[in-house]
């Protein structure tokens, strides 16, 4: 299994490894979870109480349904450990940082440097997610709320 | 017209800086070309047969007097001294040099353009009606609209990597000039019974091997929603769009395999979830944009006639423009089609001179249109003479909009690697035959693509052109009926197809087909709707 290269958190990680899908429905200690791109992340709602890590795996990099997984979760109150793991490359990590994922297992290390630059970059963004980050239009219109 | 501020001007510059860094990985081999290639294609630069093609965004199709003269320079300076619009309302630079496109980014960077998601697996430049803001028909103008969806596509960090390339169009007329409907998401912005906006949402149209009609899913988002419910459609069709076939991958597939009601109904789960994540932008944002789209100051009390003794001048005037929705003022359309011309193409000296003319003639705008052509919108009636003899003198004075010489052709196998036949030659060739009827012919859409995937729009045209490769030959396939607009309609396949001569040939039979069976004011598509493809067959074919 490819080591951590990143994490963003400060909590104990979990040993384990994740579990299928398929297999973390059936056992009910499990605190670990890998979703492969086809998994329907909200399967997984029921149970965030008890999970620690959610493995989302990239088999290649330009399937993006990751993506999607990881902003369901966190849009649904999950505050463990959400780990990108598979083809995680440096010109997608600051996407995956967004959408958030607050870990990085790629296949391949990742050039530190690069990595740094590549987390840093974009000073503003235009759209909310889940990452606490103002979007140019919360900074436009202090104190505006959508109706 | 929008201008950027800080936070839109430090995205642009970001860019630049993230795409020069990943072209210097690139060139020193620390980045392979397989992880490079969707890098490079959501910054516009695409690989063809000979040299990388550069696509600069203009978003919904509208530009300013200093920018178009950039696009002009950028042409002499990186290119061959040529621009093409193409077909989205963009500009593509055919002979680019990898190691010179982060300077080409910075060049556009400087006045407020780039270069965003042209291409790739993301949601591309937003297209709008060329005419917004002048036509007289629009419930309100549609470009803040689009302006906003530009803003939440940008850098959208969950959809860089949707299933395929994912195109959206923004109306506000009932007469749709931006085939809204053959786009992944169609919106026009629509009033209900209370006076209050709201957008219409037409998804799963396109064109390419299996062209479809977007349903409209939704005829009245509250205007307040429109970016929650857009997220809502690309997040269904990102989780759930085909992945297995680049072919079937398009959105237009995952609702026909759904089934629309599946696929709404998926929808509109999701837009009830998202709409508790507060991720519309505020009123006061749409405010804000809305701002910059306020009419220019136009003059009143101005003359509203022109003087027509000049009968090349009266051609062009009554072929070429659009009524205004401001007495005295008149839209203007400059043909890219000069007879035996390539459609769509302009020298850097047009592309600066209609730059000029745009400060000096019509309050600083130009737009680029779905057709290849471009626009300015707002030309007083007293000035579009002195206009014209400019123009006329410089190659730009075509008068023949909307008729066969104003053809859309892609680039075909002159350039492009995916092609199965050459288009600009069947362009030039049909241009030049046909130039002499042209006015008696009148209105008719001319269509070539030089393979399925449709960049020539065939299947939307009256008359559309499909080159096709057979046993190693190029061959050319005759569509009539095809039209785009309120009254979409596919085009349907004559028969056997032609080569390069014979396509010319079928084309001008087609047309004498359509005058001898015209009744009244009919236009070609009106007749062929009225007669039926029967007598066209028995013509060519027979």
């Amino acid at each position: 299994m490819a080591e951590v290269q990143y994490r963003f958190r400060d909590d104990e990680p979990v040993a384990d490894p994740g579990v299928t899908v398929d297999s973390f429905g059936a056992q009910s200690n499990a605190a670990a979870v890998r979703l492969e791109p086809g998994d329907d992340a909200r399967a997984l709602l029921p149970h965030l109480e008890r999970l620690r890590l959610v493995e989302v795996n990239f088999p290649v990099f330009g399937d993006g349904r990751g993506y999607s997984s990881a902003r369901i979760l966190r849009e649904a109150g999950y505050a463990g450990e959400l780990r990108a793991v598979g083809q995680v490359l440096v010109d997608q990590i600051a996407l995956m940082r967004r959408c958030g994922f607050d870990s990085f297992a790629p296949d391949q290390p990742l050039e530190p440097a690069d990595a740094e630059a590549a987390f840093a970059r974009w000073a503003d963004v235009y759209q909310p997610t889940t990452d606490g980050r103002a979007p140019v239009w919360a900074k436009r219109h202090p104190g505006a709320v959508n109706a | 017209m929008y201008k950027y501020d800080q936070y839109d001007q430090a995205m642009v510059d970001t860019r630049v800086e993230e795409f020069r860094d990943q072209v210097r990985r690139r060139l020193e081999g620390h980045l392979p070309e397989e992880a490079f290639r969707p890098l490079r294609l959501m910054n516009g630069l695409y690989l063809q047969l000979h040299a990388y093609m550069l696509r600069v965004a203009v978003p919904y199709g509208t530009l300013n007097s200093a920018q178009m003269k950039v696009l002009g320079d950028i042409a002499d300076k990186y290119d061959r001294g040529y621009g093409h619009f193409t077909t989205r309302q963009n500009i593509q630079y055919n002979w680019i040099k990898l190691e010179e496109a982060p300077d080409i980014l910075a060049d556009l960077a400087r006045v407020e353009m780039h270069a965003f998601q042209t291409s790739g697996n993301c949601i591309r430049n937003t297209t709008s009606d060329q005419y917004a803001g002048a036509a007289a028909d629009e419930v309100v103008d549609p470009r803040p609209y689009a302006e906003l969806i530009r803003q939440w596509s940008t850098v959208h960090p969950e959809f860089n990597f949707l299933p395929r390339k994912f195109k959206m169009a923004v109306i506000a007329s009932d007469t749709d000039r931006a085939a809204m409907r053959l786009h992944d998401i169609g919106i026009q912005i629509v009033k209900n019974e209370a006076g209050e906006l709201g957008a219409a949402f037409y998804v799963g149209g396109g064109m390419g091997r299996t062209p479809m009609i977007a349903p409209c899913i939704n005829a009245f988002v509250p205007i307040g929603q429109m970016i929650t419910y857009s997220e809502a459609c690309l997040r269904v069709y990102n989780r759930h769009g085909r992945r297995d076939n680049k072919y079937k991958a398009r959105i237009k597939i995952l609702i026909h395999e759904l089934g629309k009601d599946e696929y709404t109904r998926q929808v509109e789960a999701e837009f009830a979830h998202l709409l508790t994540q507060n991720i519309e932008p505020p009123a006061e944002e749409l405010e804000r944009i809305k701002a910059f789209f306020a009419d220019p100051p136009f003059e009143t009390g101005i003359t509203d006639e022109l003087d027509r003794s000049d009968a090349a001048f009266a051609r062009w005037a009554d072929t070429n423009c659009l009524a205004h929705k401001q007495p005295g003022y008149i839209a203007v359309t400059i043909s890219l089609k000069p007879v035996g011309g390539i459609p769509g193409d302009a020298s850097a000296d047009q592309i600066r001179l209609m730059g000029e003319l745009a400060r000096q003639y019509s309050f600083d705008e130009l737009r680029v249109t779905h057709a290849q052509n471009i626009v300015l919108p707002h030309v007083r009636k007293a000035d579009l003479y002195a206009l014209w003899q400019i123009l006329d003198a410089n190659g730009l004075g075509t008068p023949n909009l909307d008729h066969i010489g104003d053809m859309i052709a892609c680039p075909g196998l002159d350039y492009c690697s995916l092609a199965n036949a050459r288009s600009i030659p069947v362009a030039q060739k049909i241009s030049e035959r046909l130039a002499p009827r042209e006015a008696e012919i009148g209105e008719l859409k001319l269509k070539i693509s030089g393979c399925i995937n449709a960049c020539g729009h065939h299947h939307a045209g009256h008359i559309g052109i499909l080159g096709v490769d057979r046993k190693g030959v190029e061959n050319y396939q005759l569509l009539l009926g095809g039209c785009e607009g309120a009254d979409t309609s596919l085009g349907q396949i004559t028969g056997p197809g032609f080569d390069e001569d014979g396509i010319v040939g079928a084309v001008e039979k087609a047309t004498e087909v359509y005058l001898a069976n015209k009744q009244g004011e009919e236009r070609f598509l009106d007749t062929y709707r009225r007669i039926g493809m029967a007598p066209f067959k028995e013509a060519l074919y027979g």
